[in-house]
């Protein structure tokens, strides 16, 4: 009995995790309505509570409310997409540095084709994913042929696409006419929680199928194995170097998708874009319980660890704090997430 | 008489249920150089480390000159004089010489290192060893009998009492071997004891003044060594019958099918030539080390082949990978279950599927109860003792591992098994369960390569036993033509 409990608090540690930062926010916004209110009207002198019954609780509502929540999921769309990527290469073993680079060369990309007379909207998506996928296989060639550490090969991969955006974008941000590409991120109906802008929809789906792939095929039994334990993988006659070139190709094409969705939120291609984002990325799906030994770690928890980081930007705006405290904010719930998550592991040994 | 330098009276050492040591008494006396002599598995590694303070013994007593030693950590231990060189070296291996040799012990004044002493220390530590190996050459570009020197070496800086050597000559030519004995010779002049540990009888001879005999975790005698006759100190290190944990088998092995002709590899093995039948099991006995474990890497395809040829039912099969090994009816199971046999976070399920989806798949889509039952069916053939097909692997026993790691092979339905110790480090029921499904095996008209260092079961298990000494595999012999003398004889290379 004891032993299934304690499954399932691993599989709802980052949804915890979620739960805990919303309400801690929601906590802290509160706070901050009755004290701004009790500023406001000068009743400096009347009690605590009495003020909580006169305080409108606008920032409270801000937070909770449907509109925030529609700018959150639309905030996360682009970490997100990286995230799932990231997540098939971590657990693989791996890591890819370059990520937020390809999101930055992809909305170039994509920006450039629009501006070209030839592509139509289908083929900007498809020759933009198609890109990021390009980027990924030959990282995965390189490390999986010349038996490279995946971290050195994508941190060179990071510099050498941050410099073929820069390059692409003739070093200035891309500009384009308009395009039916800008609703996969347009907030329409801005006051309520729904419609969704369709880069939501298509996030979720993905994520459902990244899901799928990992835990029903084969091909996501064999990416756990050769996380887990590559030497047994190859005795297992597992094509491990073929594996590799495939899952880092798989989450270049992510990553394409999400400079696509950053460039539909930008409105242009912007080759300085999405500096560090493959570090929120990594810590998304790190949040989300995956090792960065391999052969951990889920899709659902990787989505819930994005939510987290944009939640946590979202509230710290809210509260109006300046943004060199929400980095060192965020930087602090990275590492103690990460630490909880050890502690846990430990515990359920 | 003088005092021991060295005394161990009645150590007792257990891990969980398995007894490493029974009782372990010996001496060893100022300026000797004393063998110790076992089997594998015999206990020598875990008195080896008592003695150099990594483990602590559960009953017993060590005097180091008359006086009682609780080492508690290496460190103490060889500061108290008692110091041990490894069969795996530990140095630093892009550090120099001089560097290694004071490793740990830098002369220094606040925190900068005296490199004019230091220097000074390594050029009298080499000196006394008479042999120069230049200091300044990091030692990964030394060779492996210099590197022993550094360490060597690197253990007089503590101007030790006791020296232990770990199968030193395991790795060395004929050459250096020689080169080596003259050290500890030097050393046994300067009234340092040394602690020869081999396989190699002849060795053992040659350098020993006394030696020990060790088995099952024993002390079973002890003597001069100029007195000593080489048989009987093999008789000492057998000493035991088979028991009947075997199950009888009356097997009539078919037709040849698997064929391996003049096989070598870019280290070892260096010639290995063998015919297995249909229904076989062919044992491959030899000392760790002498290429068992190397062949079956080669055939499998999981190291590369310098020359030789694999055939199996007349298909050449050489230089496959293990991919391709599994697709022809091949299977292996590792001798490192932990690095290479399994994954250890993982379910029983997946482990044991790994190498087939196909039955409970469609597409690539894997059909989960489907999986698991397929798993059931296999745990309850191996007698596996799990909550839960589900449950991951590494909470299961050793022994239960090891019949998924197996159970492996009997899933995918492999024809011809490699299986390279595969009862190392598991209970005794669990040994006797999996020579059973051997058994049950063979008589399916499967065919297996059995490696193992545990020369009983060997004897108790095969068909026909080959040995392997130093690369090479000779001598294939029925069963019944062996016996324990003699395998060993054959495997420390004594005709």
């Amino acid at each position: 009995m004891k032993i299934s409990w304690r499954k399932h608090l691993n599989t709802l540690g980052p949804l915890v995790g979620l739960i805990f930062v919303v309400v801690i926010f929601a906590t802290l916004l509160a706070w901050k309505d009755v004290m701004d209110g009790r500023e406001f009207s000068g009743e400096t002198g009347v009690s605590f509570f009495a003020s909580i019954k006169d305080t409108d609780f606008y920032g409270l509502k801000a937070f909770l409310g449907g509109a925030n929540a529609k700018i959150v999921l639309t905030q996360t769309v682009i970490v997100a997409l990286g995230a799932l990527g990231m997540t098939v290469v971590i657990i693989s073993g791996g890591i890819d540095l370059s990520a937020g680079s390809v999101v930055a060369l992809c909305s170039v990309v994509g920006a450039q084709l629009l501006n070209t007379s030839w592509a139509s909207p289908w083929g900007v998506v498809l020759i933009t994913v198609a890109a990021g996928g390009v980027v990924g296989l030959v990282n995965g060639g390189v490390v999986a042929g010349l038996r490279m550490m995946p971290f050195i090969v994508t941190l060179g991969m990071m510099t050498i696409a941050r410099g073929a955006a820069k390059w692409l974008g003739g070093n200035q941000t891309v500009n384009f006419p308009d395009t039916p590409l800008l609703n996969l991120m347009a907030l329409h109906k801005p006051d309520a929680f729904f419609p969704l802008p369709y880069g939501v929809w298509i996030t979720a789906g993905l994520a459902v199928l990244t899901a799928l792939l990992l835990r029903q095929t084969i091909f996501g039994r064999y990416v756990f194995a050769i996380g887990s334990n590559e030497a047994t993988a190859r005795l297992c006659g597992i094509r491990v170097q073929w594996m590799k070139v495939v899952v880092y190709a798989l989450a270049g094409l992510y990553f394409g998708l999400a400079g696509l969705m950053q460039m539909a939120r930008l409105a242009q291609g912007d080759p300085t874009v999405a500096i560090g984002l493959e570090l929120d990325m990594i810590a998304a799906v790190v949040i989300g319980g995956a090792s960065l030994n391999g052969g951990a770690g889920s899709v659902a928890g990787s989505m819930v660890g994005a939510l987290i980081m944009t939640t946590l930007r979202s509230g710290s705006q809210l509260m109006g704090w300046p943004n060199y405290f929400q980095e060192i904010i965020i930087g602090t719930v990275i590492v103690l997430a990460v630490a909880l998550d050890r502690l846990r592991h430990r515990a359920a040994k | 008489m003088p005092t021991p330098r060295l005394k161990t009276t009645d150590i007792h050492k257990s891990f969980g249920a398995t007894k490493a040591l029974r009782g372990v008494s010996f001496e060893v006396m100022p300026g000797e150089v004393h063998a110790l002599i076992g089997e594998n598995g015999a206990g020598k590694s875990t008195l080896m480390k008592v003695l150099s303070g990594a483990h602590e013994q559960d009953s017993g007593t060590l005097e180091l000159n008359g006086q009682p030693f609780h080492p508690g950590n290496p460190l103490n231990a060889r500061q108290a004089g008692v110091a041990m060189i490894y069969q795996e070296l530990n140095l630093a291996p892009d550090l120099t010489v001089e560097e290694n040799i004071l490793l740990g012990r830098e002369p220094s004044r606040f925190g900068i290192i005296d490199r004019r002493q230091r220097r000074k220390q390594a050029l009298h530590a080499l000196d006394e060893l008479e042999h120069h190996v230049p200091l300044d050459v990091p030692v990964n570009r030394l060779t492996i009998a210099e590197q022993q020197l550094v360490e060597i070496a690197r253990a007089l800086v503590f101007e030790p009492k006791v020296l232990i050597m770990d199968e030193p000559t395991s790795s060395l030519t004929q050459q250096d071997a020689k080169n080596l004995f003259r050290v500890i010779r030097q050393l046994k002049q300067r009234g340092v004891s040394v602690i020869y540990i081999s396989h190699f009888l002849e060795e053992c001879q040659q350098i020993a003044d006394r030696y020990t005999v060790l088995r099952d975790g024993e002390s079973v005698g002890s003597g001069e060594m100029k007195n000593a006759r080489l048989d009987e100190i093999i008789h000492l290190m057998v000493g035991r019958e088979i028991a009947d944990i075997y199950p009888p088998h009356a097997r009539q092995p078919g037709n040849v099918i698997f064929d391996i002709h003049e096989l070598a590899g870019y280290e070892k093995p260096s010639d290995v030539t063998l015919e297995l039948r249909q229904g076989e099991i062919l044992g491959m006995a030899g000392l760790v080390g002498a290429g068992r474990t190397e062949t079956l890497r080669a055939v499998f395809g999981l190291d590369r082949i310098r020359r030789g040829k694999v055939y199996y039912l007349k298909n050449n099969l050489t230089q496959r990978s293990p991919r391709g090994s599994w697709r022809n009816g091949l299977g292996m199971v590792s001798e490192n279950r932990k690095e290479e046999g399994l994954m250890l976070d993982h379910s029983l399920a997946d482990n044991l599927c790994l190498t087939r989806y196909r039955p409970f798949s469609s597409f690539g889509w894997i059909n989960r109860r489907q999986q698991l039952a397929a798993t059931i069916e296999v745990m309850t053939k191996l007698d596996v003792r799990a909550r839960e097909a589900s449950q991951s692997i590494g909470e299961l026993s050793g022994g239960n591992q090891q019949k998924i790691a197996i159970g492996r092979l009997l899933h995918h339905d492999a024809d011809i098994l490699l299986l390279d110790e595969p009862t190392r480090g598991i209970d005794v029921g669990s040994k006797q369960q999996i020579y059973r499904i051997m058994n049950e095996l063979a008589e399916q008209g499967k065919s297996v390569i059995f490696v193992s260092s545990y020369l009983p079961e060997l004897l108790g298990v095969c068909d026909r036993i080959g040995v392997m000494c130093r690369g090479v595999l000779s001598g294939i012999r029925p069963v019944q033509d062996w016996t324990e003398h003699e395998i060993i004889a054959a495997a420390t290379g004594q005709k």
